[in-house]
């Protein structure tokens, strides 16, 4: 069965999603993805979409609810690189996918991530900067 | 209003929703759409696909690029002998789901194109046809 390749990065899990997805794909993901997150206590997920034409209700709920997913399980999701005519796409389709964060790059995602995550290590000593 | 090319697919499985959107991409692109037309009528046809499949039981799209007067428009229609829709105008309401989607599947895909026509009646199936000019 296809399925979606998960990288594991330190703390951090990438998915690059590079095809258009049947539904059942997407749902493999999420399934595989919180099972990933439980076994190696990723903190942080990053979930590339800039390869992605089109984002629909099943893919933007499948979006939503990976995010939804992480954050019970302690992990934080950015999602990256919509494009714009999906963006403007998605609002008009009503799905605003409030409450899932979102990123332009890759590297502004992994920023975002290490921002959050330094914060919520806030027992650290002072952080060299 | 004249018709100039058409062709069947049919959407039966999950893999045909994939396979319908790619063919109206193809179309959508042949005629010179741009990439945010492209995408909204990709995503409404996606959207319609899906209800043809989970709630139609499966059908078939027929897409027509049309030409008026010089602007060119790519119409679809979404046939299924499914069991119908009762209450159209609930149906189309914003989070409205008979199942378990998020209920924007019809009313989504409504605000995505230009013209949107809906005949259905109980135990008679479902004709969706959308249209949008370039």
């Amino acid at each position: 069965m296809d399925r979606i390749p998960i990288l594991r990065m330190g703390d951090f899990l990438l998915v690059t999603i590079q095809v258009d997805m049947h539904d059942r794909l997407a749902r493999t993901l999420q399934e595989d993805l919180t099972e990933k997150i439980e076994r190696t206590g990723a903190k942080g997920v990053l979930i590339d979409i800039s390869a992605l034409e089109l984002v629909d209700s099943y893919i933007g709920r499948m979006i939503a609810n990976i995010s939804a997913m992480a954050r019970i399980l302690d992990a934080q999701t950015v999602v990256v690189g919509m494009r714009p005519a999906v963006a403007i796409t998605l609002v008009e389709l009503g799905l605003s996918l409030s409450g899932v964060d979102t990123a332009l790059t890759v590297e502004r995602g992994m920023q975002r991530l290490r921002a959050r995550l330094g914060r919520t290590d806030s027992t650290d000593d002072d952080h060299q900067e | 209003m004249t018709i100039i090319k058409s062709d069947l697919v049919p959407v039966r499985s999950e893999q045909d929703i994939v396979l319908a959107r790619q063919s109206v991409r193809k179309v959508a692109q042949e005629i010179g759409f741009g990439i945010v037309d492209q995408t909204k009528i990709v995503t409404a046809a996606s959207e319609l696909a899906r209800n043809t499949v989970v709630y139609g039981l499966g059908g078939e799209m027929r897409w027509e690029t049309l030409e008026d007067g010089g602007r060119k428009g790519l119409r679809l229609h979404f046939v299924d002998r499914g069991p119908g829709i009762e209450d159209v105008a609930r149906a189309l309401t914003d989070g409205w789901t008979s199942g378990s989607g998020l209920g924007l599947g019809l009313s989504g895909a409504k605000r995505l194109v230009n013209d949107f026509e809906i005949e259905t009646a109980p135990g008679r199936g479902t004709r969706v046809t959308i249209t949008r000019w370039k």
